[in-house]
């Protein structure tokens, strides 16, 4: 079912290309017509729930560097399941993407998560809002410049911040991330642990500021 | 065989009428034994904390069954689970809104050091913006472990000076 429906959009929509996959069929649509295809998905071959929409961030310098992913199912026809991803259009700091909020009102929370996590800009959504982090956090914590533990900023709250003096930190990663080490027999071994464990919370690293504690 | 001792252990003359004591130790009785908790539940260890409110574990032998969701009636603000950033300021909001004496039992791996969330979005441990009288260690701690951190609260509480710390007020 869902390989008559890719073969159906790839001659509706002749731009569109297979995209490798190891399980259900996907296929590339060029920016401009992934709203109509979606649509046509919808329509024609009744996917009429979005599973869910996603974004990938192919690294810096790449091109193109966001891609988002879409993902239907169609729950009138057993087993009817695609992807659908297309490029981001924009720029590296502000890619953009047509919203399909107008086709699936579940998009909306999916694409302020994806707005809010990378940055991509949906272009005709209701209400584009941050909805993880707090509004006014600077940055995009999925794309590939940012590090796991965080980079220095300041709490949601001033006057909490000043009262505690406390900001938000790059978190001590204590030589981590912690990750486990595959193909290790010995489960001792093998649990997930920092690799480098030379410095801790007393022993601060030169680059961050002390953690320090409220004592009233 | 046992003779009471009436003379004094007990004199019926005045029975009711005398108590000596030190107001220290008057006023940390009476706190100790009814501290009634803010239940500031934000990640998994909130269940093991309702655990211990419930008939299995029961932290009404220790006073504090009373979870007050207004943090104006309560005294000992348990942080029970993950403090992310952006829940932070409220987390601190909420402690200054309690009215002192307040003290605050920081359960768990997460609230004690930001746990295994080593990451941007997590405070490291709920010390950086209240203060803390009691850390539990676990991801979750058992419940007993919590009414132990309870009875350590109220070990502290008892060599508190109350008395002067509230004529100094
Ligand atoms: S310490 Fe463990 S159980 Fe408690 S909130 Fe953190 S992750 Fe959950």
């Amino acid at each position: 079912m869902s390989a008559e429906a890719i073969t159906a959009l790839k001659a509706k929509f002749p731009q569109a290309t297979d995209r490798a996959s190891a399980d259900h069929p996907a296929v590339n649509v060029p920016f401009g017509d992934v709203v109509a295809a979606l649509r046509f998905l919808r329509d024609e071959w009744a996917f009429d729930l979005l599973m869910d929409l996603t974004a990938i961030d192919w690294a810096e310098g790449a091109a193109p560097r966001f891609t988002v992913v879409y993902h239907l199912l169609s729950t009138t026809r057993a087993g009817s399941y695609v992807r659908v991803a297309t490029n981001c259009a924009g720029t590296d700091a502000e890619p953009t993407a047509p919203s399909v909020v107008s086709l699936w009102p579940g998009a909306n929370w999916h694409e302020r998560e994806c707005f809010d996590m990378f940055g991509i800009k949906f272009e005709g959504h209701p209400d584009l809002r941050r909805i993880l982090m707090w509004d006014g956090y600077p940055y995009h914590p999925l794309r590939k410049e940012f590090p796991l533990a965080g980079i220095e900023t300041d709490l949601p709250v001033a006057d909490i911040q000043e009262e505690t003096g406390t900001r938000v930190i790059a978190a001590p990663m204590m030589g981590g991330p912690f990750v486990a080490s595959p193909g290790e027999m010995n489960l001792t071994e093998a649990e997930p642990r920092a690799k480098d464990e030379s410095w801790a919370d007393r022993e601060v690293r030169p680059d961050q500021t002390p953690l320090r504690q409220v004592k009233d | 065989m046992v003779t009471p001792n009436t003379e004094l252990g007990y004199n019926s003359k005045v029975e009711g009428g005398v108590i000596v004591s030190r107001a220290d130790a008057a006023i940390n009785w009476i706190r100790t034994n009814s501290m009634w908790p803010m239940p500031m539940g934000l990640a998994c260890c909130a269940i093991e904390l309702m655990a211990v409110g419930g008939a299995r574990f029961d932290i009404a032998r220790f006073g504090a069954e009373v979870m007050r969701f207004s943090p104006r009636q309560s005294d000992v603000m348990i942080v029970a689970g993950t403090v992310t950033y952006k829940m932070a300021p409220q987390v601190r909001r909420i402690y200054d809104q309690m009215a002192a004496p307040k003290w605050v039992i920081a359960m768990g791996a997460c609230a004690s050091s930001g746990g295994m969330y080593r990451s941007y979005a997590t405070l490291q441990g709920v010390d950086r913006i209240v203060p803390v009288d009691v850390y539990v260690s676990g991801c979750p701690p058992r419940p007993e472990a919590l009414i132990d951190a309870l009875m350590k609260l109220q070990t502290k509480v008892r060599s508190e000076p109350s008395a002067s710390r509230l004529l100094s007020a």
